[in-house]
Formats: C-alpha cells, structure tokens, sequence
C-alpha cells in the first residue's frame, strides 16, 4: 500500500552504474582490443584491431558488445561483428571462455579497469587452442562433453519415478563433494593442459553427417579425457549410489586417453575460475585407479 | 510415423525433466537448444527449491499451505487445480533431485537442510549452496546425457526455433529450426511440441536474465497463434548488482540466511556504513513488516525499496539508487558455506567482500509469471488429472509449454524458490500427456509440404534480411532504446499516460527495425542475423507486456499502479479506523470481482495483441488482502476475517468443492 511518487523506475536516473577505481582518470578514453579472428574452421586466421570507448565497470563482454554494435575496425573498415559464445554473464554457465591477454579464462570475469592495470593500453582477445575455432572466438567444444560420457557422469539411478529420499550424506561428504559438483565445463583447465592437444575432424567429401560424427567420436576417443571428466569420475565414485558403477569409470580412466596421460603440471588447478580442486581429484583417481588395476589383476 | 517422436525446444529445467520422463516412457526426444543445454539460464537460479519437508511438517506445514502461501504470494491471479498439484508434488520431486546426486546442503545428522525464502513462515526451501539452480540442472543434464549415449536422445545445440509447423486443423505437426553454426534451416516433424524455452528478459534490455533469454521462441509461437497469459506480470527482483552489461542476481537466501536489508537514516550518510550506529539505521522491511521482515514478497520488497529511495530520499548513494544489504554481522564460515556462490560472484564483480562490507543492491527485472497460455484438467479432488493430453498444451492443439514460458504457476507474483519447482514439475507432468498424444498422433498426407512451405517461408526472410541495404538502423542500439524503454515505464511503477505513449514508441521501434541493415551478410555462424531476427520477435511480446499493463486499471502483485493504489488507513481514534476498514474491504471486494482474471492476449493480424480476459479458478482458495502483517492494517485484517467468518456462517454450500468454479477458455 505504499505510495511511489517518483517519476523514475529501475532503470531511471541514478540506477545506471559507476566505476570503482579508473572511473575519473579513463572517461573519455579509449581502449584499444586486438581481436584474433578466423572466418571459419580451417581458414587462416588474422588479427583485427578495435577501438572501443572507454566505460566505467565494463567487462570483456561489454567490450565484445561494443565491437558488434560498432562493426568497425579501428582503421574505420566495415567488418562483421566478432562472434563469441556467452550467456549468463555471470560466470556459471561456463559459455565465454577464451585468452584474454593470453590467459585462459571467462571473458565476463574479466573486468576492463584490472585488465589495463596489468596491461595498460590493450586487451588481447584470442579463441582458445586447444579446441577447433568455429568462427573467430567461438569454438566448438564437443570433445569436453563426450569426455562427460566416456566417464559416466552420472548416478545410474533406476529411474526418475517416486523411490523416497536419496541416501543420508554427512555434510563433510556434502562439502567434499559440491566444490567438484560446480564444474561448469568451461574447458580453462584442458586449455592451460600441455597434455591436452588439439583433435580437429574434417568432414569429407560424401561423408554423412552420422559417419563423421562416429568417426570424430572415435579420434575424441583416443585423446585425453582431461582434468574435468577425472573430477566428475571421483565426484561420481564418491556418491553412495554413483558409486555403484565405480568400475566402469575407472575402467574408462585406465583406457586409452585415461589418467596415465596426465603429466602432473598442475595447471588445471591454477585455471579453474570455479577452484575446483581438479589436482586432488586427478591425485584420487590415480590412487582409485592403482588399487582396481592390481585388484583386477588378482581377480584374473 | 511408426516412432512416437517430440521435439522439445530449451534445455533449461522444464525441458530437460520433460526429456527425461519422454525417454523414460520410451518417446524419443529431439532437444532443441541455442546453447549446449548445460549452459541454459537455469544455472543462474540461486537459492533453493520449495517443498514442505519433514521438518515443516511437524510444526504444523502441509502441501496446502503451501499452495496457500503460492496463490496469495501471487495475489490470486492463477488457476488453482495445477498449482495444488505441483505443491503436492514438492516432496517427491526434492527426493527425486536428491537421488540425482543433487549435492543439497546438509544437517549435522545428514539430512537435506532447509532455508526460509520470500512469502512463508517455514522453512521450506532445500539448497545446494548458492547455485541450487545449476546443481538441480546439471543432476537433469547427466541424466539426460545418459539416454542420449543409449539413443533415446538427440540434441541439436546451438540450433534456433523459428517456427510451429501447423496442419489445415491448426493442429501443430512439428517445427521449423536453424542451425546457428552452419545456418541451415531443417524440419522436425514430430507427434507434440513442447516450447521449454524460458523468459524474455532481453525485452527491458539489462535484467538478470542470460543472453538467451529473448523470449523469442515464445513470440514465434505466440504469432503463429498461442495465446498469451498476463504478460503485463514482470518480476522484478529486490536484490540485484547493476552492471554495464547484465544486471546480477544477489539472491532471496542472502536474507533467508540472516541478511538484512537497511539505509542510513540521514541521506546519503557519508561514513562507512560498518561506523554507523543500530540506532541510526533504517531497517524499513523489518519495522514495517514485522512478520515477515526481510521476507516479504518480492514484488512488496522491490516496491519498498524503490520508494525508500526514490520518494523518501534516502538511497545510499546521490547519483546511483541503492540499499545496504547487510551479511557483516552472519559468521564467515556459515556464510561460506550456504551462500560461497554468490558473495564470489558480489566479489568478483564489485571488487568488495560482502562478509565484511554491506553489499549495495537495488531491483532488477528477473522473471516473467505470464508465458504462453496453457490448458489443465481438473481432477476430482482438486487438482490436475495426470495424463491428460489438455494439461500445458497451449491453445494451439499439440504444443505445449512449460517452465518459465508457460503463465500458469506464478500469478501476479512469484514466490522465491518456486520456479524451480515450477519448472521441475511442469517438466515431469506433462511428459504422460505428450506421450499418450503421440501414439495417437497421426501426420496427414499433405503435412510433408507444409514443411516444404514453412522452410522456404523461413528461408525467404533470412534472405530478405541478409539482402537489407546497408547503412541504416543498427539492431543492438535498437534494442538498447527498447530496453531502456521497457524498463522505464514498464516494471515497478506504471502510469497509463506513459505506458499508452510506450505502446506507440513500441510500434515505431518495430516499423525501424524493418529498416535494421547487417554488418554481417555471411551465411556461417551468423550471430548478427540471429540476433536482429530476436530483436524483431521481441516487439509482439513488449506490446503484449504493455497493452495488458496499460488495461488493468488495478494494483496486483507485481503489477503496481499509483494512481489506482488502495489507500492506507488514515484515521487513528478506533472508530474512525473501523469505518475505512470496512470502506477498504468494500473496495477489495469489487475490486476483485473486476479485475481477478487472467489477461489473454492473441496476436492481431494487424500485427496488435488482441486482449480479452479469463476468470480464475479460485475454487480452493477465496482470495483475500494481502498485507503480510504491514503495521497499522491490522484493522483490515480484523474487519476482513469477521466477513469471511459471516460469509461462512450464512452460506455454508457455497465453500470448498461445491463453489462454483469460472468457465476455463
């Protein structure tokens, strides 16, 4: 029953943002964005220069907004927007990773003002490597969620109709737990990995799209699962009813592409915008792994 | 089709309970999404899911109250039947999500721990932290992701909805989508389609809603001949963090967990707040709320927390509209551990730690409660007859709508923690329906070439689009001024002078964006025609939005109108209280029997929402004020239960089942 008199609502005066920090110093500055861009999968790429005004509290994504709005480059050409991959801008979707000043990381984290404190005077953008380039920033990242399959991610439940509560769980279980449950499939931790390399499938001349698609499987296969799929098995295989499929996933951790590949550089850790102790996990799963492996050879 | 075989169209919570169950009954599922469907905005959902539990129950909670505490959070603008069944169905669906692996917080003995949320006094609402929505929607993704290694699944992600494919009956045969990498078009015929496809939050520009929430799938539906329900219903969330580029949830559990929201009681008060003394702080929602607190209804603490700023003056700030909500006072480790999710985000994206300084927050646009109209059927003892293929299928036979994009749960206001459920359980139910459809279901003859017409219709506009000359308007500055727009005349306040010039601005906007030209005419990964194709669909739907707003001359909910406001009580000697009590119940009453009915909205073929209104089931529940315990209405409430006690008492037929119940479109 209040009575709102002002002639204004949530986006009116006042409701716009200010800057902490650079806010005074930067107006009417520019920032200058030197984007690497590729017209599609195999093509060459190159680098493009933008020129973006200067806002207060602004963020990679903001800075990508301008140059798609803009749609020049800074030399005045007329170029089509840079596509990129985002959604929640709010960094739990996982969408927007990419090398901002040549680190891995979500671009809608990655504050302007901190950019150019590290890096004064621009902000490099560039896809990430380690998985085939779609178009400029955007790149296709099947091969991390069918890793999500090889491990079995899942708790092989009966079903989803009424059978009561799940089991009891000790918050020390809870707490163990959730962290490797925040895994938002951004690829950081496979990008920052000297193991992980790239696999790029082309699709042949009268291939179908069913044929490429088992043949792609196949090569995604072969290569390593990465630090992500590791976790999701060890958070799987902790679950009292995950766990009772426990041997299938470290049966597909000791295949091919498994566990052993990991070198133990331990930039995953480093990477992961979520702090998912992925080294731990990678240290679990190795020792999981050890104990089936000799088991197994006992059980013979 | 020997295959029984539906398309699903988003991979948020709804479409992804409903992929499940499909899978699970032996449907086979085609999983539309604009994004990989772990990426949906269900992840952004914090605070928790709703269910009267174990606890609740003992201190005297039931299912029906909570669908009591739904329906008058909602101001009693929704269908009765459907919301007694999803409350009905919160316990099972929580151990269902449980069983998932959900990592749901613990108590000390190992049970799932509750929270209290918005509009109840119990503690109701199960989490997983602060990112309850992205760990009930990666439990579904996983189970999801089993069937589709068994083949019962196909996902098409980063595919676009365009359009209903509609027989000669008008009977929905299928859908027409894109590709948004290689942009090719392709046809999915299938027995039923279910739009899963969330809110439309990119309407109003900056909300709290993820970059897919364009509402576009729900307008393609909607001018293919869906009908609309209340759109003029736009939550707006009291606790947001402004940004340049989104607008970032601070969510309801911040306060279900002790937060307290407050301003300096001299303006603009210039000390750090952590100096200045209890006494000289305003707590407004506990001292006018006492009941309820910091958990009022959104839509009531959205508006006390504009009015603090904007009519009494005190924002926290001079040039930027703000309130302190406080944690500082809670223990780190409990804050750690219940809500780590979003103080990181407050962190990380306002560079201060909120454990130790008040955050500085203000509302935001956060949800939509209308959506596409979709039907139920009644049960007998209340509630929705599981099976029937009339439950969520909007007023285009075979398609169907759930989640966010259906109108059916929330009302006028939705309660937090409820969406998930809302969306969960819509998801679950409407799987049987669909699925007795689609045995039955049988494809004409000439449906093969409606596909082949709706495929070159589609084809012809991305054509004509890329053909644009160039130079002229560009869409993202357009959709700025419509957001700006939108959110200036169409969310907490509302006037009708400046809501009817809006419409005319709307209809501008939409004549210019004919002229909108591409700064990418390629045909590979094309996110410049995607988008202006969004941004064109998004004007039907901000008309619709402000049309409905426009005709309700009421005060309901989320929909706020000063100049139609009940008044408060004036007079302070007991009689005189008494006399505008009785007076204000008066006003209730008819106003009630004026306005309690839903808005429906059907796409004119001038391109205008043709409005008509629907009468609400309140078989159940009569609906009564809602004033949450304000200070000095007490009187109302007291004039209030004497009516309805004598109502009772005259007419004792005319309660419960035996009323009476509105003719349902």
């Amino acid at each position: 029953m209040i009575q709102l008199a002002e002639d204004s609502n949530v986006g009116g005066p006042g409701a716009a943002d200010q800057g902490n920090g650079h806010s005074d110093t930067m107006a009417g500055r520019t920032i200058h964005v030197r984007v690497l861009r590729q017209d599609g999968p195999g093509g060459e790429s190159y680098w493009e220069r933008h020129a973006v005004p200067y806002e207060p509290n602004m963020n990679v994504i903001s800075v990508l907004q301008r140059i798609a709005e803009r749609a020049r480059a800074e030399d005045g050409r007329q170029v089509a927007p840079v596509a990129w991959d985002c959604s929640c801008l709010e960094e739990v979707c996982g969408s927007c990773t990419m090398l901002v000043n040549g680190r891995t990381r979500m671009a809608c984290s990655a504050l302007v003002d901190r950019l150019l404190e590290e890096h004064p005077g621009e902000i490099e953008l560039r896809p990430m490597s380690k998985f085939p380039v779609v178009r400029d920033l955007k790149v296709d990242r099947g091969r991390l969620f069918r890793a999500l399959e090889r491990v079995e991610a899942w708790v092989p439940v009966d079903g989803s109709y009424d059978h009561g509560p799940g089991p009891r769980i000790s918050p020390e279980e809870q707490e163990d737990a959730y962290p490797l449950s925040t895994c938002m499939s951004c690829g950081c931790c496979l990008e920052a990995c000297p193991q992980y390399t790239k696999i790029e499938v082309v699709q042949r001349e009268g291939e179908s799209a069913e044929e490429f698609e088992r043949r792609r499987t196949a090569a995604y296969d072969r290569g390593f699962v990465g630090a992500h799929a590791i976790s999701q098995a060890v958070l799987f295989n902790g679950h009292p009813t995950g766990r009772m499929i426990a041997d299938e996933r470290l049966q597909a951790l000791t295949s091919a592409g498994g566990i052993q590949v990991c070198g133990n550089a331990q930039n995953c850790v480093a990477v992961c915008p979520k702090h998912i102790p992925l080294t731990r996990s990678i240290a679990r799963a190795g020792r999981a792994a050890t104990v089936w492996a000799i088991k197994r050879l006992f059980d013979r | 089709m020997a295959q029984p075989r539906v398309l699903v169209i988003g991979g948020g919570l709804a479409g992804l309970a409903a992929t499940m169950r499909l899978a699970e009954l032996g449907v086979g599922v085609d999983l539309v999404s604009l994004v990989p469907v772990k990426r949906s905005h269900s992840v952004c959902a914090q605070g928790g899911i709703n269910s009267v539990n174990a606890l609740t129950r003992q201190q005297g909670d039931n299912e029906w109250k909570h669908f009591d505490d739904t329906v008058y959070g909602g101001d009693f603008l929704q269908h009765q039947p459907p919301v007694k069944e999803m409350a009905d169905w919160g316990p099972r669906i929580i151990d269902l999500m449980d069983r998932l692996g959900v990592p749901f917080n613990r108590t000390p003995e190992g049970f799932r721990d509750q929270r209290r949320f918005g509009g109840t006094l119990y503690k109701r609402t199960a989490f997983a932290g602060a990112t309850t929505g992205q760990q009930l929607l990666y439990a579904l993704d996983e189970q999801v992701r089993r069937y589709e290694v068994e083949g019962r699944v196909k996902k098409w992600e980063f595919w676009d909805f365009l359009e209903p494919v509609l027989d000669a009956s008008g009977r929905c045969r299928g859908a027409v989508c894109q590709d948004l990498v290689s942009m090719k078009f392709k046809a999915f015929p299938a027995d039923a389609v279910i739009l899963a496809s969330g809110g439309c939050g990119l309407v109003y520009g900056r909300s709290t809603m993820s970059m897919v929430c364009t509402g576009s799938a729900v307008s393609r539906a909607y001018q293919a001949g869906a009908a609309y329900g209340n759109g003029e219903f736009i939550q707006v969330h009291p606790t947001a963090i402004p940004g340049a580029d989104k607008l970032r949830l601070m969510s309801e559990s911040a306060r279900g967990e002790g937060g307290r929201v407050w301003v300096p009681r001299t303006p603009q008060d210039p000390r750090d707040p952590r100096s200045i003394p209890e006494a000289e702080r305003y707590y407004f929602l506990e001292e006018r709320y006492p009941k309820y607190g910091n958990l009022v209804p959104r839509d009531i603490a959205t508006r006390e927390i504009f009015d603090i700023c904007t009519t009494d003056g005190l924002s926290v700030e001079k040039d930027r509209l703000c309130v302190y909500l406080d944690l500082s006072h809670l223990p780190r480790e409990m804050l750690d551990r219940k809500l780590g999710g979003i103080l990181e985000i407050y962190e990380k994206f306002q560079g201060v730690d909120p454990r130790v300084v008040p955050m500085k927050i203000f509302p935001a646009v956060h949800y939509s409660m209308g959506g596409l109209w979709v039907d139920y059927e009644r049960s007998a003892t209340g509630g929705m007859e599981e099976g029937s293929i009339r439950n969520q299928q909007t007023s285009i036979p075979g398609l169907y709508a759930i989640g966010e994009c259906d109108y059916q749960y929330h009302g006028a206001n939705r309660l937090g923690a409820n969406s998930l459920l809302s969306c969960i359980f819509s998801g679950l139910f409407v799987a049987p329906s669909v699925a007795g459809l689609a045995t039955a279901s049988r494809a004409g003859e000439e449906t093969p070439r409606l596909f082949e017409a709706s495929l070159r219709r589609q084809e012809e506009r991305h054509e004509a689009l890329l053909g644009r000359r160039g130079g002229q308007e560009n869409p993202y500055a357009l959709h700025q001024e419509l957001g700006n727009l939108m959110t200036r005349v169409a969310t907490v306040v509302r006037r009708n002078e400046q809501l009817a010039a809006a419409y005319d601005e709307v209809c501008v906007m939409e004549d210019r964006w004919r002229r909108c030209s591409l700064s990418d005419t390629g045909n590979w990964t094309n996110q410049n025609v995607v988008f202006t194709k969004s941004l064109g669909d998004m004007f039907p739907v901000a008309k619709l939005i402000l049309k409905g707003a426009l005709l309700r001359d009421e005060c309901r909910g989320a929909h706020y109108k000063p100049a139609f406001a009940m008044p408060g009580i004036a007079a302070t000697d007991p009689a005189g209280k008494r006399r505008e009590a009785e007076a204000w119940c008066d006003r209730f009453e008819a106003n009630t029997r004026k306005w309690l009915k839903s808005t429906i909205a059907r796409h004119g073929a001038d391109g205008h929402p043709q409005i008509s209104f629907e009468d609400v089931d309140t078989s159940l529940i009569p609906p009564r004020p809602r004033l949450y315990g304000l200070v000095g209405a007490d009187v109302i409430e007291e004039v209030w239960k004497e009516r309805s006690r004598g109502a009772a008492d005259d007419a004792p037929a005319a309660t419960g089942a035996g009323r009476a119940v509105a003719a349902h479109v």
